[in-house]
């Protein structure tokens, strides 16, 4: 097979999207890369999208699985390989011990580089378990030595074979840090090979490589071979690193690995999904990556894929819709705001409740300001605040304040929170009077309604609270309300 | 085999026979002999580093014998896996996993389920009675990470039910759970006994041994005692099971894993 693969002409993957690349505006470039026009943009993308698969797919397990060191050891660990492999495309054999090397013969045979590449990650896997075994050193300084000196061996031998007569035209230095233009057609059909199977295990064998990753200790319960399916797990990810090598390159191969998974981990809790989200998130980067690469071809594909990646995560990261950076800042700025709206509430029942007026009488902007302890100008942007929500009307330019239903309503309900928990607290939990108020000041705004209805189970009376003063109760919040005070409609000062 | 003794045509759930393993080829268990009868609830104590968790961990092959055999229902364990249910410690996991409840508790099924197939209708029925049975059925749909200790035990033993075992090993399920938790889960073991389930059970609370179990085990590195929870449980044994390592044997199997290095 590898006599036929290496009979392509050289020619099929050698041509540089960039060298296709002379309109001008961004609109027509855009156009021409996805009209598939030229077959290098062609394989660049395909190969792109099988390598956001692969990569996307096995990534999540990596992620879970808490070995993202171990994929980062993995894909550094093959470089020796694919320099050995691209070294014995120079070897041919015309007999069983009639070997010859020949440096003008070698060229790069994806098959061959495979191989080489698959032995050298196998190899360093070997080297990090037969440390971790046999040495008292862990798992992490085990990785660390591996992937440095495996490296550092891959460099050597690359440099070397730069020096070749043939090496610089071979594009044997793009594996450093990835080109996709470099992608040619015997790469398509290798990375669609080993994308098939990847896709192909992990559907076949989801269910076994779920129970694996959470709980290795029962699966082998149920006599579910866990080491097995690790090794097997590795030896796809050996793979997976293989085919993205020619985009991405051995530096950041892993990071396409981790991040797209990543990203995918933070949004959902459910694997199926993450599974789904990471392959979108890969293809999407590992297209973006070749995109940036056919605009600009002197920039190495590998980073610019990578930062497409980086991206989608910053994105999942600041802007998920549950654990999102932004989206807690969010939700905790409009909680305070509906704290302050509450708490601006509950003084203007306080200050009429301390004058025993009705809920239809209004309270002056100086009142709340001396119950609030605060500034006339602090209280007037808290009461145009409620009036935007409807909680009170403002009259007499926004001096004096009353209560809409709604708003006494809420009023009512806040204080009666409070009060009802401070006469938990003292006469269930015996806590002292004095020590109580604090405490409400924070609850009476996360009380939920059955809770509230579990205190009122809980307490016998709840007429009046541990201060003495009246609890709203139901009759209070229903109360009968008269329409508001006749006179202009007032204008908040924001 | 040769040294298989008699029975007298019944197989046990649980037979083992100079049972010893441990850890890199240092032994924490030494020649445990052991034939538990059917419907039995056995609390398996002993102190720390005694091989409680290794023993049911030997049972099941996670940790490789040195020698001896064990048998579930007079079959190898391989061969009887499936009347086997098991129960991890919890803190084995990472709760963060993105799994729901109901997740979980179908990898029950997945020993029954059998290789490229999905769990079925049929399987998600059984795991949602599991999951009645502990009273976590309204947090079926809930990411694991978001329970309390109770409830991640509760959920590892609906997942243990879903097996749909004959004999049960369960380890330390009743380590920090609240007390409502404790006693759903003692209760449902009564239950699965009285269905005629063998349960082993670690445990690390002696005072509460004592009336949660038909049988005890004691163990500290060798099988100090086994039998009735009243003949057992008695001041001299006791005495013997948490008296102290015995130091001559930990210094032999330390000798032991040296010379293995």
């Amino acid at each position: 097979m590898w006599v036929v693969l290496a009979l392509v002409p050289e020619s099929a993957w050698s041509a540089k999207i960039g060298d296709v690349a002379e309109e001008s505006s961004l609109g027509q470039q855009a156009f021409r890369f996805l009209s598939f026009r030229d077959p290098s943009v062609r394989y660049a993308v395909i190969g792109s999208v099988m390598l956001g698969i692969s990569c996307g797919l096995l990534g999540c397990f990596i992620v879970v699985r808490k070995m993202a060191l171990v994929g980062d050891t993995l894909s550094h660990a093959v470089l020796p390989g694919v320099a050995l492999g691209f070294l014995c495309s120079g070897v041919s054999a015309s007999g069983l011990f009639d070997w010859s090397f020949e440096v003008a013969n070698i060229t790069k045979n994806p098959a061959l580089i495979f191989c080489g590449a698959v032995v050298a990650g196998v190899a360093g896997t070997f080297l990090v378990n037969t440390l971790k075994q046999t040495t008292k050193i862990k798992e992490d300084s085990a990785l660390g030595l591996t992937l440095a000196s495996f490296f550092a061996v891959g460099i050597c031998l690359l440099t070397m074979i730069q020096g070749l007569e043939t090496g610089n035209k071979s594009g044997i230095d793009k594996f450093m840090f990835g080109q996709a233009a470099a992608i040619g057609e015997d790469d398509i059909r290798l990375m669609l090979g080993v994308t098939l199977l990847i896709v192909a295990v992990v559907f076949l064998f989801y269910k076994e490589l779920l129970v694996t990753s959470f709980d290795a200790g029962f699966a082998r319960s149920i006599a579910l071979p866990s080491q097995w399916i690790h090794h097997g797990l590795m030896l796809l990810v050996a793979f997976a690193v293989v085919i993205a090598l020619q985009a991405v390159g051995v530096v950041l191969v892993s990071a396409m690995l981790i991040t797209p998974a990543a990203a995918a981990y933070l949004l959902t809790d459910r694997m199926h999904r993450m599974l789904f989200l990471a392959v979108g998130f890969g293809v999407v980067s590992g297209v973006l990556g070749a995109f940036i690469s056919f605009l600009k071809p002197n920039i190495p594909t590998g980073p610019c894929m990578v930062l497409g990646a980086s991206a989608v995560f910053a994105v999942a990261f600041f802007g998920g819709p549950r654990h999102g950076v932004l989206t807690r800042w969010w939700r905790h700025v409009s909680r305070s705001k509906r704290v302050q709206r509450e708490n601006t509430l509950k003084a203007l029942f306080q200050v009429l409740e301390r004058r025993d007026a009705q809920p239809e009488e209004s309270v002056s902007l100086k009142e709340l300001a001396e119950r609030r302890r605060e500034t006339l100008d602090d209280v007037s942007g808290q009461a145009s605040a409620l009036k935007q929500h409807g909680l009170v009307t403002l009259h007499e330019e926004g001096n004096k304040i009353l209560f809409t239903p709604s708003g006494w309503q809420l009023a009512c309900t806040i204080v009666r929170n409070h009060r009802l928990w401070e006469l938990y607290l003292t006469n269930e939990a015996n806590i002292a009077p004095d020590h109580v108020h604090d405490d409400a000041e924070q609850i009476e705004h996360v009380l939920g309604d059955d809770v509230v209805r579990e205190l009122e189970r809980m307490l016998d009376d709840t007429t009046r609270d541990p201060h003495g003063r009246a609890i709203p109760g139901f009759a209070d919040i229903h109360k009968p309300f008269a329409p508001s005070a006749p006179g202009p409609s007032g204008y908040g000062r924001s | 085999m040769a040294d298989t003794p008699a029975t007298n045509g019944v197989n046990f759930p649980l037979e083992i026979h100079d049972l010893t393993a441990g850890y890199h080829k240092k032994p924490v268990l030494w020649g445990i002999d052991l034939q538990v009868p059917k419907g039995k609830l056995v609390g398996i104590v002993g102190p720390n580093g005694a091989g409680k968790s290794t023993l049911i961990k030997a049972i099941m092959g996670l940790v490789p014998p040195s020698s001896g055999w064990v048998k579930i229902f007079g079959k190898p364990y391989n061969e009887n896996r499936r009347r086997v249910g098991y129960v991890p410690q919890r803190e084995s996991v990472d709760w963060d996993f993105p799994v729901t409840v109901m997740d979980v508790v179908m990898m029950g099924r997945y020993g029954h389920v059998g290789w490229f197939k999905r769990p079925n209708k049929a399987d998600r029925e059984i795991a949602r009675d599991c999951l009645d049975k502990v009273k976590m059925l309204p947090f079926a749909k809930r990411q694991i990470s978001n329970l309390s200790g109770g409830q991640q035990q509760r959920v590892f033993l609906a997942r243990a039910l879903a097996q749909e075992s004959d004999i049960y090993f369960m380890d330390e399920p009743f380590a920090g759970v609240d007390a409502a938790t404790e006693t759903a889960i003692i209760a449902l073991l009564h239950e699965l006994r009285e269905k005629g389930k063998t349960l082993l059970v670690v445990h690390h609370d002696l005072p509460t041994a004592r009336n949660y179990f038909d049988q005890l085990l004691l163990l500290n590195m060798r099988v100090v005692a086994y039998g009735e929870t009243e003949e057992v449980f008695t001041y001299d044994l006791l005495q013997k099971t948490y008296g102290g390592r015995l130091t001559i044997l930990s210094e032999v199997a330390d000798a032991v894993g040296q010379r293995a290095k």
